[in-house]
């Protein structure tokens, strides 16, 4: 293998800038898309549990469509046909008036796609409850509101923390898919950097390590979190 | 702006081929990640203590990392290592499977996990070598435990093979992409691709949810 290292490319202007600034924005966008992924899933994953046959339908129906088409597929929908199908005014101002369009439909494509991740873990969670538990919040006078404020929800979403991080750990590697858009994330970055340089290795290499110390980071993170919401006497408390 | 979905019509051939190309390259990976998985779960619950390390490195650093970024690593690295140009297919291909086992040896681990530890040594006490005991008693439990969730995962890896877009392997996907740029039809066809990635996912997992029901142990 004939290649000439030069790792002092990625500490040299512009380089560096362009790595700091592909980071900022995959770290943004990924946070922007699990605030969405993580309110819209937890009302879907609720609305799946419920009694109610209309509000259960639309949980199920939304989990099922967005789990079965490919993120990609998403991204193409929200960029390119979502926009012709609304109102006059509204394309204008989504074509023409609205600032950076291709992050911010990244950003509502990878959140609502996640939503459908999240809406399964807060459902499973939810119902690995005991019925008994619902059952004793209803004989205590209990309105169904307040079932799932102070019983539910609190049981449910502590059990589902490990998932939970593996789906924010998706959303952040899939932001990368934002790049088919145009979105100077990381691993565009990356591939910018190569194409500048022709130096292939260290731009991904330096990629390669933002990604897993993030991983890293968030894992060791959610393991604490994981301990310090325990609940006692259950099985996860047992666990590593 | 009107409809006309004639144009599916025209190039059915082309996005039919695209299909075909999308199934391919997942069944291919579906093997090659599962016999790969296969033996890094192996490796990962061997008591050789290099062994398990080597395997846990290798998961779990590809677990951290977009495919995306695993694609452009292969494509870059491999000819230059190799000493001559790789064609896009054959590289996305060898990038799945080894991004897919990592994924499987996970599954794969767990599955073997649940089997009875009453089971590994009823095999031993019955004079099965290790690997005997492996292959006769333990896997194939371990394998009738864990079909739901390798097909499940197959599923999503069926969905992320339109990832190979990127480096412009002809799969369903980007073949829409490229009928929908020469006709100027995008609504219709990347329509197309969401509805035919929905139906098929859909019947899909609702199969794996039936088996699951009938074939439990």
């Amino acid at each position: 293998m004939n290649y000439s290292w030069d790792w002092g490319l990625l500490f040299r202007e512009p380089y560096v800038g362009w790595i700091a600034s592909g980071f900022a924005t995959t770290c943004i966008l990924a946070t922007y898309a699990w605030l969405i992924a993580f309110s819209v899933g937890s009302v879907i994953g609720v609305f799946r549990t419920l009694d109610n046959k209309i509000l259960s339908t639309i949980g199920t129906v939304y989990v099922e469509i967005f789990r079965n088409i490919p993120l990609l597929a998403q991204m193409f929908i929200w960029y390119f046909v979502i926009p012709e199908l609304l109102p006059h005014d509204a394309q204008i101002y989504v074509k023409r008036g609205m600032p950076n369009p291709q992050f911010w439909t990244a950003v509502v494509a990878l959140g609502l796609y996640t939503a459908s991740r999240v809406a399964e873990q807060v459902r499973s969670g939810i119902q690995s409850i005991p019925s008994g538990q619902r059952a004793a919040a209803l004989a205590m006078g209990f309105t169904s509101t307040q079932v799932y404020r102070y019983v539910l929800l609190p049981i449910g979403f502590r059990t589902v923390i490990p998932s939970l991080t593996n789906d924010f750990l998706g959303v952040f590697k899939n932001s990368s898919l934002a790049l088919t858009l145009g979105v100077m994330e990381l691993t565009a970055t990356a591939r910018q950097i190569e194409e500048y340089s022709f130096q292939s290795f260290e731009p991904y290499a330096a990629a390669t390590v933002l990604y897993s110390c993030v991983t890293l980071l968030a894992i060791t993170l959610m393991r604490y979190l994981e301990r310090r919401t325990r609940i006692t006497g259950t099985a996860s408390a047992g666990g590593q | 702006m009107g409809f006309d979905f004639n144009v599916l019509w025209q190039y059915k051939e082309l996005l039919l081929h695209g299909l075909m190309v999308s199934f391919q390259l997942t069944l291919v990976a579906i093997a090659g990640g599962i016999v790969l998985g296969t033996f890094l779960a192996l490796m990962r619950m061997s008591r050789l203590r290099v062994l398990s390390a080597l395997a846990g490195l290798y998961v779990n650093f590809l677990r951290s990392l977009p495919l995306i970024l695993v694609i452009f690593w292969f494509y870059v690295l491999a000819p230059k290592i190799v000493g001559h140009p790789i064609d896009a297919y054959s590289s996305v291909l060898i990038t799945f499977i080894l991004f897919e086992a990592a994924y499987y040896c996970e599954i794969i681990r767990a599955g073997i996990s649940s089997v009875k530890r009453g089971q590994v040594q009823a095999g031993l006490a019955m004079g099965l070598t290790h690997l005997n005991m492996m292959r006769y008693v333990v896997l194939p439990q371990a394998f009738r435990n864990m079909l739901p969730v390798l097909l499940t995962q197959s599923i999503i890896m069926f969905q992320d093979t339109s990832i190979v877009y990127i480096v412009g392997v002809r799969d369903f996907l980007t073949t829409a992409d490229v009928v929908a740029n020469s006709t100027n039809r995008p609504i219709e066809l990347y329509t197309t691709v969401a509805v035919t990635y929905l139906v098929i996912c859909f019947a899909a997992s609702r199969l794996v949810g039936r088996l699951q029901r009938s074939y439990a142990l």
